[in-house]
């Protein structure tokens, strides 16, 4: 056996205090690294911010040769697409999580677990290849004219329908979104559910109340600030996911319709597809001003999201 | 209908509804796979691995560039990225548990674990790139690296903090220093749990596309010098799938089918990892 003998002589106690300051000033760095980012963008979009101001947010103006900018459309694609991803992925997130945590068998929770864990863990860009060659024209040639003839009828929200179905554009990039975020949404879920004491949902069950009822009137209530706080952070990676939406969302910065089937573009795929090819000076300002806007968008969703989750966890241990 | 019939059968439309979101969400699985794996295989050959990418038009060639630019980026900023995020974690999990410092440096590295890549590349973009005035494979390290980071951070103060605290007190009893009871104990005991964190990390940059696309760019050549632009397949397939010609196309399909069997094999591998580490 190999025995070490600790000398408490001065080098080592140099050692130890290297090895702690090493450890503490790389935490430093994770702070450092934030605030940087917001500090590079704010100084790299410097420019775009004197020339536009506040207007920048509401200019529907994207004019390279004339240097005119504005983030509306961009951001209109953002938040329309988050959206829709939202409006689909949560109630089939819920589902999933309900699934798995009630209804599934024992045997089967786990590996219908870890296959939508997987399918978290596929890279966007895969996404955004299948969106584009493989589920556009489907989507085109079958479920578009098939909205048109159904929804499209109806007065007001049939203006959402109109247009030439492309199998591209708005819609679609928030389906592809809702796929990819429903993994995330689906998995803090399933967490948060499993965290209800099971001697309430004994109770319930005792008392005679069916599976949905358990569910809705007491796993639902007593989770909720976690579950908002896993579609806060669904929200944030569709806020921030880049090559699924660039590949199906059509890339165009004219708007002129509400139809959800036009083309359009979201901070993200402007930012993918311009910037590398970008003249320096306002132009690439402008792409930084998105960029910085996106960041503090996203920054705000999850911190709120962080603290719901945290608010939770804090109960949990309160209650029990 | 009366009250029960009428639960009832809300009990069992809400099932059946539960039932079919993991239906719909498992079908979308099985779909992107088959898909990848069809068309991936198709475009499988020989020739991927051995000729560059083509020209516009050309009726050949491979990914040989891509692949090895891809490997260079993922290796050279996991090996950049791991210790500062394995010592930034030790600190969380062995210094600042308690301390406000520790907090703060916890919540940051969620909202960078969530963060936009995107932005990253951005970042990377205005404080590399534009400073040293061209497109680079050292700013595409960098940029992956800085998404490995909080990816190590997390996972090593998790596993740290699974390890009982009487193995560190039977250690400090024994007059070790602080800094061996964390290198030759406490991390020792987690490695494992480390490992997997950083087995995850390659995983998630590996298809990074985003934070690419302003730093290592492209490269249509074999280079593996890091100081110019540097072929990489993330970018490469972007490019190739975008195109309208099949050649590329079916090109951006193999580079598709490999990296997702890379990424799936990653989470598989590390995941077996953590659960036999969890049985011992």
């Amino acid at each position: 056996m190999r025995t070490t003998e600790f000398k408490s002589s001065a080098s080592s106690r140099l050692g130890d205090k290297v090895f702690g300051v090493m450890a503490k000033s790389f935490a430093w760095l994770t702070l450092i690294l934030l605030a940087g980012i917001i500090v590079a963008l704010i100084v790299a979009s410097w420019p775009s911010i004197r020339a536009f101001g506040i207007g920048f947010l509401f200019s529907d103006a994207w004019n390279p040769p004339m240097e005119d900018f504005g983030a509306l459309i961009p951001i209109y694609g953002t938040i329309v697409t988050s959206v829709i991803a939202l409006l689909i992925a949560v109630p089939v997130s819920f589902g999933i999580a309900l699934f798995l945590t009630e209804l599934a068998p024992a045997w089967l929770r786990r590996p219908l677990g870890t296959a939508i864990e997987l399918l978290a863990a596929i890279p966007s860009i895969v996404y955004g290849m299948w969106g584009l060659l493989v589920f556009a024209p489907i989507f085109a040639k079958y479920i578009q004219p098939a909205l048109q003839s159904t929804l499209g009828q109806v007065p007001v929200v049939g203006k959402l329908f109109a247009g030439p179905p492309l199998g591209i554009g708005l819609l679609s990039a928030g389906i592809i979104l809702a796929i990819m975020i429903i993994p995330y949404i689906a998995s803090v879920m399933r967490d948060v559910f499993e965290v209800t004491p099971p001697m309430l949902k004994e109770s319930a069950y005792g008392v005679g109340c069916t599976t949905w009822e358990v569910m809705w009137g007491v796993v639902l209530p007593y989770t909720k600030t976690g579950v908002i706080g896993g579609v806060m952070l669904g929200l944030g990676r569709a806020l921030g996911e880049t090559m699924a939406v660039t590949f199906v969302i059509g890339n165009t910065n004219f708007l002129n319709s509400a139809s959800l089937f036009a083309p359009g573009n979201s901070i993200t795929s402007a930012l993918a597809n311009e910037f590398a090819e970008a003249d320096p000076g306002l132009h690439t300002a402008a792409l930084m001003e998105l960029g910085l806007i996106l960041f503090v968008i996203t920054l705000i969703v999850l911190v709120v999201s962080k603290l719901l989750l945290q608010q939770l966890a804090k109960g949990e241990g309160a209650k029990s | 209908m009366n009250l029960l019939a009428k639960r009832k059968f809300i009990n069992s439309l809400a099932l059946t509804l539960s039932l079919s979101a993991m239906v719909f969400g498992l079908f979308w699985l099985a779909w992107i796979l088959w898909t990848v794996f069809d068309l991936g295989l198709a475009g499988l050959s020989l020739t991927l691995f051995t000729e560059m990418t083509p020209p516009p038009g050309a009726e050949t060639g491979g990914l040989l560039n891509a692949i090895a630019g891809s490997l260079v980026l993922v290796v050279l900023a996991t090996l950049l990225g791991t210790p500062i995020g394995i010592l930034a974690g030790v600190y969380l999990a062995e210094y600042g548990r308690y301390h406000r410092l520790g907090a703060v440096t916890r919540f940051i590295n969620d909202l960078l674990l969530s963060a936009p890549s995107i932005v990253i590349g951005l970042f990377v973009y205005a404080v590399v790139v534009a400073q040293t005035g061209k497109f680079s494979a050292w700013s595409g390290v960098i940029a992956l690296a800085l998404i490995v980071l909080p990816v190590v951070v997390r996972t090593t103060e998790n596993m740290l903090q699974l390890i009982p605290n009487t193995l560190r007190e039977a250690a400090f009893a024994l007059g070790a220093p602080k800094s061996v009871v964390i290198s030759k104990v406490t991390l020792r005991a987690a490695r494992a749990g480390v490992l997997t964190g950083v087995l995850l990390a390659v995983a998630r940059i590996a298809g990074e596309t985003a934070p690419l696309l302003f730093t290592a760019l492209s490269n249509q050549f074999w280079s593996l010098n890091m100081n110019e632009p540097m072929a990489n397949l993330p970018v490469t397939i972007f490019k190739f799938a975008m195109s309208p010609f099949t050649n590329w196309q079916d090109l951006a399909w193999a580079g598709v089918f490999l990296i997702t069997m890379g990424v799936l094999l990653l989470n598989i591998i590390a995941r077996v990892f953590l659960r036999a580490e969890k049985i011992n």
